[in-house]
């Protein structure tokens, strides 16, 4: 991709949205970092933890919002993907314990040698290298959305159907996973994590770098998505979205469209969940969880569908939400508020929060247009001619 | 013998002994039809005659059970799907008028143009001065200059359906199926897209289907009135609209 498709149309909204992500990625580490343990401005490192995972569910957001914004494919089962890439970053981190482990075995994790596992198996071969687990965190999201993909739109597996189809995935996945024989650590996950690429996941310095990271791959996420979406691709999508047959008699191969978009969205879940594993510190079949899924949907419908920007910032305000109400009196009732949310933004801000604010902002924005616009003809001596509507 | 020779047939379109039934009823019942390169023909028929499933079946959202559609002489397009049939040349517009709303009338006909329409060329795509001059030419055809930058949706009906013949336009196939292209219009619209019809027609086959009597006099040209999914009568509007079967389907026995 070119710099100049990176650039292209970058409007007032997403270069703030830019420059908001860079400044948190930025300035909050060298907070944490810099300034004395407990002084006013100091971010306490389980802050810095904690919006890390925030800013991983941004971008799990930003990839919701590619397909079902714009290309009108609502996936209830991202997670699902969001886990594989979080697993593939788990095997690594696993393999780096090496002799640390309970029982101190060289090549095994503690679950296999609990497990009587007398070999690894075969598919965690390669893991004990970084390059290879990050390519495995692109690739096997990416491998699965495009036989899924392939396999859904080819038969013009559309709407709800692929909706529930998509739960079925994650939760044959969640499933799959929970089995001790499956060789991903069954019901316990991946965790006890000691390092990454040399450094302690539990150092302050580390956990400030993946933060800065996971920002850094919002902004590259971000600008992948508005690159897509402002290319002619892009115009092809909206109008799958809104009239897919229509398209199809353009002489659009529609389900070509559809895979490209769920492919590179699922690869950009996968992102998100291998930099949220380190940071939390686990992985566990439980992030396929078909309500995790859904919860991602929420997010992004509570943002702005459609808006990108918006995507984002829903994730980051119902998770500060969920943070805030499940960790005080309240935290029995957080599911309710949840569907609460959802239903009250459905009813009263069905473009969500960014969406109602643009459409605020144009009609400001042309209200003033004519107002200057008239009092210049006042100046002119004419008088504006009414329009009839 | 020439090389072309193996073309079965000269017709722009063909339809021979096409049948399809849904459910046990025939939609299409036995239908056989030609269509002459540079023809344009009305297609008329009471609700239910087949109009618009035998569209269907040209442009691949349905497939016969039996019967032969040969497109420009050699293409079989009962093989085909809808992408293949719109890239191989076969235009359609909707009895609804569908336009991609939440864009621009702009970018309705630039989606529409026939340019490369992979995903690899759409991702890369860069506007270039020829695509822009076809899309200004279409938009003087339609009438729709001063509105290139307004949303579809907030279009009038008659514009909508105008946009979607500009759309068909800058699709620019050798074949445009129109499904009731007037419905909906006032008279001054009935007459200026007739117009737009006749003038489209000088370089490409149409087939109009249409209820609007006054509109298909006015096109002029040969009418086939379909019935029960079969045809019932050809020829000139006065010939047909004079046909004792005719008036029978069309009033009721």
């Amino acid at each position: 991709m070119t710099p100049h498709m990176l650039t292209r149309s970058l409007d007032r909204g997403a270069t703030i949205f830019i420059a908001v992500v860079a400044a948190c990625g930025i300035l909050i580490p060298l907070s944490n970092l810099l300034l004395p343990a407990g002084s006013f401005l100091q971010v306490p490192t389980y802050l810095v933890a904690l919006w890390g995972k925030y800013v991983c569910y941004a971008i799990l957001a930003l990839a919701i919002d590619l397909i079902w914004g714009y290309c009108g494919i609502l996936s209830l089962g991202h997670g699902a993907f969001f886990a594989l890439g979080g697993y593939a970053m788990g095997m690594y981190l696993m393999r780096q314990i090496g002799t640390r482990g309970v029982y101190g075995n060289p090549i095994l994790p503690d679950f296999m040698v609990f497990l009587n596992y007398s070999k690894l198996p075969w598919y965690w071969y390669g893991f004990d290298m970084f390059w290879f687990a990050a390519l495995m965190v692109l690739v096997v999201p990416g491998l699965l959305a495009f036989c899924f993909g392939w396999l859904a739109f080819r038969s013009r597996v559309t709407g709800v159907y692929l909706s529930i189809i998509t739960q079925a995935m994650t939760y044959a996945l969640l499933l799959a996973f929970f089995r001790n024989d499956f060789g991903f650590g069954g019901n316990n996950g991946l965790t006890d994590f000691k390092d990454i690429l040399g450094f302690n996941v539990q150092a302050e310095g580390t956990r400030a770098a993946l933060f800065a990271l996971s920002c850094l791959a919002l902004i590259a996420g971000f600008l992948i998505c508005r690159a897509i979406v402002s290319s002619k691709l892009g115009k092809v999508l909206i109008a799958v979205r809104d009239a897919e047959s229509r398209t199809r008699f353009l002489g659009y191969r529609v389900e070509s469209y559809k895979l490209f978009v769920f492919t590179v969205s699922a690869c950009m879940a996968g992102v998100a969940g291998a930099l949220y594993v380190p940071q939390v510190g686990i992985i566990n079949p439980s992030e396929f969880a078909p309500g995790n899924s859904i919860e991602a949907v929420i997010w992004v419908a509570v943002g702005g569908r459609g808006t990108l920007v918006g995507a984002a910032l829903g994730a980051v305000v119902v998770n500060y939400a969920k943070t805030f109400f499940t960790s005080g009196m309240l935290a029995p009732y957080w599911l309710f508020m949840l569907g609460a949310l959802f239903i009250l933004v459905t009813l009263l801000l069905p473009k969500g929060i960014v969406g109602t604010f643009n459409a605020w902002w144009d009609s400001s924005e042309e209200k003033r247009t004519a107002a200057t616009l008239a009092s210049a003809a006042a100046e002119d001596g004419v008088t504006e001619p009414k329009m009839a509507e | 013998m020439n090389v072309m020779d193996n073309r079965a047939t000269s017709a722009m379109l063909y339809l021979d002994g096409v049948h399809v039934s849904f459910d046990g009823f025939h939609a299409i019942n036995n239908l056989s039809l030609t269509l002459a390169p540079g023809e344009m023909r009305a297609i008329i028929g009471p609700n239910g005659a087949g109009k618009t499933t035998m569209m269907d079946i040209i442009t691949g959202k349905t497939k016969p059970d039996e019967g032969t559609v040969l497109f420009d002489g050699v293409t079989d397009l009962t093989r085909l799907d809808e992408t293949r049939i719109a890239e191989l040349g076969i235009g359609r517009k909707f009895q609804k008028p569908t336009v991609f709303e939440s864009q621009t009338v702009q970018d309705n006909l630039l989606l529409a143009l026939n340019v490369d329409h992979s995903v690899k060329g759409t991702l890369f795509w860069r506007g270039s001065k020829a695509e822009s001059e076809r899309i200004d030419k279409v938009l003087e055809t339609i009438r729709l200059t001063d509105a290139r930058n307004r949303l579809a949706g907030s279009l009038s009906h008659g514009q909508k359906q105008w946009l979607e013949i500009g759309m068909l336009l800058a699709q620019d196939p050798k074949l445009l199926l129109v499904d009731e292209p007037v419905a909906g219009m006032t008279d001054v619209e009935t007459h200026l897209t007739a117009e737009l019809l006749k003038e489209i027609n000088k370089t490409h086959t149409v087939m109009v289907v249409e209820h609007d009597m006054t509109f298909v006099r006015e096109l002029g040209v040969k009418v086939t009135c379909l019935h029960e999914g079969t045809v019932l009568a050809e020829g000139t509007i006065d010939q047909v609209s004079s046909n004792e079967r005719v008036i029978e389907v069309y009033l009721g026995r």
